[in-house]
């Protein structure tokens, strides 16, 4: 036993050095480095099919498309990235000619985005720009690190091209297809043809650039076009997307190699970008490093923001080239608990909050407002809060007999339980208070959106102080008798009214939501029937229109109040069409003013345009509007330049590292407690030495 | 012997069948490939084309058991089981739904699984056996009944309570290890010391209560008390005469769980952060990814059968009297 202890303990003795619970290398210590964590690991890395936001977190940093959101600019705005300037638009009429700048959006029949590209830029370094990486015989080559020899070449406009072809690639699955096939001028016909090639040489290499597409052209080496149908401002958020990054065709040609994917080499896997970042280290059962690219250069800490951003230091690293860190490790933490702990022993460098640690990490004051705890604040712990540009909401699903319909009975009913649900007390309970109930769908930081008295939803709050205060339950009583269900009774049957609510919330730990649900009905006497069903199932019902109440969600693609009206949108309805109007919510007006509205610049006419539509909606309430979440975010203090901004994902590249005082802190507060192993060989000792003794005396009385 | 381990390699052939068979109409009992495509490609816009399309790049497009619209031998080799499961006998597993070869995973996984349950295995099996036999020794004495007390202590705790517990103390108030994660080579050792401890710690209840049963059978039999008559210490007694012939039952429940070290434990690499096959199979489970679920119970059943023929070749390492015809 004692050799088992000076075995496990000698490795121990001679670990590099370090603090014993460092999980990085001693290397590691003092360099620019950012330490976070990922909970689930990316399903795509290409960027024209990734689409979530976890795959957004590393593709945002290795990828440059045209555009960005500014970074500390608000409300959110675009700004170049790799373009040089914003695109340049123009307007075509029918007959290809040009039209004015301030005409119609009814006569124009094509938008025309000229695009330049920063001359210069150049990719990461990669096998793939190497020529006689091409011609290779595999053999002993498992990953990229084996390849000798590494290159890299200039970032053209025919590369954001090849991309733009590559979304109707018929081997890949790009989510936006289907709106860009809508908008960019012959892309449908494009996947046709590529569908058709695909057929004639299964399994083979497509060049894409052996089929002309007629709505993107290269103008020349740093200029590039697109062409769409009609006027859609929202194009441009598009833009800041990856899914218009630049994509070297002679990369694919690369990963398309016999032998590449047997080998896990493949571009959803591997990315090649020209960002700030390239993926150096890609193991995503344990980590994913990005370091920075020594090509990057095209790109500047911004030199202004919004009012206060300089005293709050956000310019202090103004014109200063980017990123600010050298590299980020992202390790795999699938369990909030030691995600959380190693954030205290300073291993991570900002952490978000569970549920479990919001009590010990954050204090809410009597009015309301959040800080970090004492405990917290001794360790130089910063919380930032941020309202989500997206929204919980529950749906009605007005094909439904009971709860939907245009009719004033139905609406009266709808709005009896808004007003019932007291979406408040859920945030309080539920979310510790980490979002604010919605007034509609459009949440804070979006045009449309109004504060005060003008923007409450006066069906269902009465405006008190400025503020929204929930109409009494006896207003929602009346409003249930009007609608027929007087003490939640039918009044012609006689027969309690029994509402069906669909959910993916299963087992103990959703109990409570659940039961507190229940009990916002009971208010009504109406009796909430709990349907709760697997992810697949539930979709189905969704599809099939097969529901009564659900529980949803949206997050924005983009900062435009025309990406959460079209969740309402009777031409996108869910059984009708297969579109995300899940309520299957269809309103007449409300729909002619979606198709008026969404391809207007934003100002005073789409404003009033926006408060129409959002009347219509607030007296139909197809939605209990629910909630807009808050993200609480704590970080180290050490860690500077972090200001939340929900829509940017490529906002590491601004934030700047302070090593020294890291390493200082964090070998203050982990220096290894080594009395218990003393104690445990002590008591280990003892105890042999002990039975040797009881032994020997039992040997001795035989 | 070699006839019997061809015999029994034979056997293991239908076994597989089965197993493969089972998994199969289990899985797509509670899934159809619809709802595989859902899972893989999200909410956020995804059209019934886009379904079609996952589904006929992977395969699932297919009927599942008869393709009634094939002629020949086609109507059962053009059908979902039979490309997803015929080349799992050569070891061929594919690819997983997100496009990635399962079989390289596999031997990617397998070491760091390895790196925790060998060293817990083998430290388990002595810490166990040295601790019953310590209770032996002891045997209806005021030790023997501590020993006893603690182990059924130690069984009643859950294995989640050991990790976090364990997590707290060594990792967060001591600061002796890391809380969680990994590293290769020499640098694992460090993350791998308290998932090691703590899988030892939480078998001990269980296994050491067993051994000392069967301890205790043996010690009453007639060669124990011939070696005591012939004046032998009780602790050679204990350790070459009872623990050798106790083998049997013994070899019975370790050998056979050699092989399933390869297969990881689920619940320690997930809050540890260790990358093995253990993380690899609930991932699989919670994406529903068929190609990697059935690929791990095809090999999980492999690796059982190859614990059973081993433990069936031990027997005749321990006792001459057996053999295998």
């Amino acid at each position: 036993m004692r050799s088992l202890w000076i075995l496990l303990l000698l490795p121990l003795a001679a670990c590099d050095g370090g603090l014993w619970n460092n999980p990085y290398p001693l290397a590691d210590d003092g360099r620019s480095i950012l330490y976070t964590a990922f909970i689930e690991r990316p399903k795509h890395l290409d960027p024209a099919q990734a689409y979530s936001e976890n795959e957004y977190d590393f593709l945002a940093l290795v990828y440059a498309p045209p555009l960005q959101y500014h970074y500390l600019k608000r409300p959110y705005q675009l700004t170049p990235l790799a373009a040089s300037a914003m695109p340049m638009i123009s307007y075509l009429g029918k007959n290809g000619r040009p039209l004015p700048e301030n005409v119609a959006p009814e006569r124009i029949a094509y938008s025309v985005y000229e695009i330049r590209i920063k001359p210069g830029m150049r990719y990461q370094p990669h096998p793939a720009f190497v020529p006689a990486n091409h011609m290779l015989k595999l053999g002993d080559i498992s990953t990229l690190g084996d390849f000798r020899q590494t290159s890299t070449r200039v970032v053209t406009a025919a590369d954001y091209a090849y991309q733009i072809k590559r979304l109707v690639h018929p081997q890949l699955h790009t989510p936006i297809a289907g709106v860009m096939s809508e908008y960019i001028v012959g892309l449908k016909d494009y996947a046709a043809t590529l569908q058709q090639a695909a057929r004639t040489a299964p399994g083979g290499f497509i060049d894409l650039n052996a089929y002309p597409l007629p709505g993107v052209e290269v103008v020349d080496a740093t200029t590039y076009r697109i062409t769409i149908h009609g006027k859609y401002p929202q194009f441009a958020y598009w833009l800041a997307m990856p899914f218009f990054s630049p994509m070297p065709q002679e990369v694919e040609r690369f990963y398309a190699q016999p032998g590449m994917k047997e080998r896990n080499l493949t571009l959803d896997w591997w990315p090649v970008g020209s960002g700030p970042y390239y993926l150096s280290e890609n193991d995503p059962n344990r980590r994913m490093v990005l370091t920075r690219n020594p090509y990057y250069d095209s790109e500047s800490y911004p030199s202004e923001g919004e009012a206060g951003d300089a005293d709050a230091g956000f310019l202090a690293d103004a014109g200063k080239p980017l990123p600010l860190i050298d590299s980020i490790v992202f390790s795999l933490e699938k369990e909030t608990i030691p995600y959380w702990n190693k954030f205290l022993q300073g291993y991570y460098d900002a952490s978000a909050i569970s549920s479990d640690s919001f009590d010990q990490a954050v204090s809410v004051g009597v009015s309301g407002e959040a800080t970090v705890s004492e405990a917290m604040k001794a360790q130089g712990i910063v919380l930032d809060t941020a309202v989500s540009t997206s929204t919980k909401y529950t749906g009605f699903n007005l094909l439904d007999p009971v709860t939907g319909g245009d009719s004033e009975r139905a609406r009266k009913l709808r709005r009896a339980i808004a007003i019932a649900v007291d979406f408040e007390e859920f945030v309080s309970i539920f979310a510790n208070g980490r979002g604010i109930s919605a007034q509609s769908p459009i949440p804070p930081g979006i045009f449309g959106h109004r504060e005060g008295c003008a923007g409450i939803n006066h069906y269902v709050y009465d405006c008190v102080n400025d503020e929204p205060q929930r109409k009494p339950v006896k207003e929602a009583k009346r409003l249930l008798a009007e609608a027929g269900y007087p003490d939640g009774v039918d009044a012609k049957t006689g027969q309690p009214l029994v509402i069906h609510f669909d959910t993916t919330a299963t087992g103990m730990g959703n109990k409570s939501r659940l039961d507190w649900l229940r009990k916002q009905f009971d208010k009504l006497g109406v009796q909430l029937d709990v349907r709760s069903t697997d992810y697949n199932r539930f979709q189905d019902k969704i599809r099939r229109g097969d529901t009564q109440m659900f529980f949803y969600g949206w997050n924005a693609d983009y900062p435009d109040p025309e990406n959460f009206f079209f969740l309402l949108h009777g031409p996108q309805a869910k059984v009708a069409k297969g579109g995300e109007n899940a309520s299957n919510y269809s309103e007449a007006e409300f729909d002619r003013l979606f198709e008026q509205m969404k391809n207007m610049e934003s100002g005073p006419t789409r404003q009033a345009i926006i408060d129409r539509m959002l009347e219509i909606l607030r007296r139909d309430s197809p939605w209990l509007w629910g909630y807009h979440p808050k993200s609480y975010v704590l970080r180290h203090g050490w860690l500077h330049n972090v200001k939340p901004n929900i829509m940017a994902n490529n906002k590491l590249k601004y934030w700047r590292v302070d090593a020294q005082q890291r390493d200082r802190l964090r070998r203050e507060w982990n220096q290894p407690l080594r009395w218990p192993l003393w104690a445990g060989a002590g008591l280990v000792l003892l105890f042999v030495g002990w039975m040797g003794w009881v032994l020997r005396k039992r040997e001795q009385a035989r | 012997m070699i006839a019997y381990l061809i015999r029994r390699i034979l056997y293991a052939v239908p076994i597989l069948i089965g197993v493969n068979l089972l998994t199969f109409a289990l899985f797509f009992v509670v899934n159809t490939p619809d709802d595989m495509a859902r899972m893989q490609l999200g909410i956020k816009r995804v059209t019934p084309e886009a379904i079609e399309k996952w589904k006929q790049q992977r395969g699932y497009d297919k009927p599942l058991f008869v393709n009634s619209a094939a002629g020949g031998t086609d109507q059962l080799t053009d059908t979902i089981f039979w490309q997803k499961s015929a080349s799992m006998f050569v070891f061929d597993f594919g690819y997983s739904d997100d496009g990635r070869s399962i079989g390289r995973e596999i031997a990617k996984r397998m070491g760091p699984s390895l790196a925790i349950a060998l060293p817990t295995f083998l430290i388990g099996l002595v810490v166990y056996v040295s601790f019953a036999l310590l209770m032996t020794l002891f045997r209806a004495t005021a030790l023997d009944m501590a020993g006893v007390a603690l182990c059924v202590l130690l069984m009643s705790v859950s294995g989640l309570f050991y990790i976090i517990g364990g997590q707290f103390v060594v990792s967060k108030l001591w600061h002796l290890v890391p809380i969680s994660g990994y590293a290769g080579g020499a640098d694992s050792f460090k993350f791998v010391v308290l998932p090691i401890l703590i899988g030892v710690a939480g078998g001990i209840g269980s296994s050491s209560r067993w051994y000392r049963t069967i301890f205790l059978e043996e010690i009453g039999k007639d060669y124990v008390r011939t070696a005591r008559a012939k004046g032998l210490s009780e602790l050679r007694v204990l350790f070459t005469h009872v623990l050798k012939n106790a083998m049997i039952p013994i070899l019975t429940g370790v050998v056979v769980v050699i092989p399933l070290l390869f297969m990881g434990s689920l619940l320690t690499e997930s809050f540890f952060g260790i990358p093995g096959l253990g993380s690899y199979t609930i991932d699989a489970i919670n994406a529903q990814d068929f190609s990697v679920v059935r690929a791990m119970v095809f090999l999980g059943s492999v690796l059982y059968i190859v614990g059973l023929i081993l433990t069936d070749i031990s027997y005749t390492a321990v006792d001459p009297r057996v053999r295998l015809q």
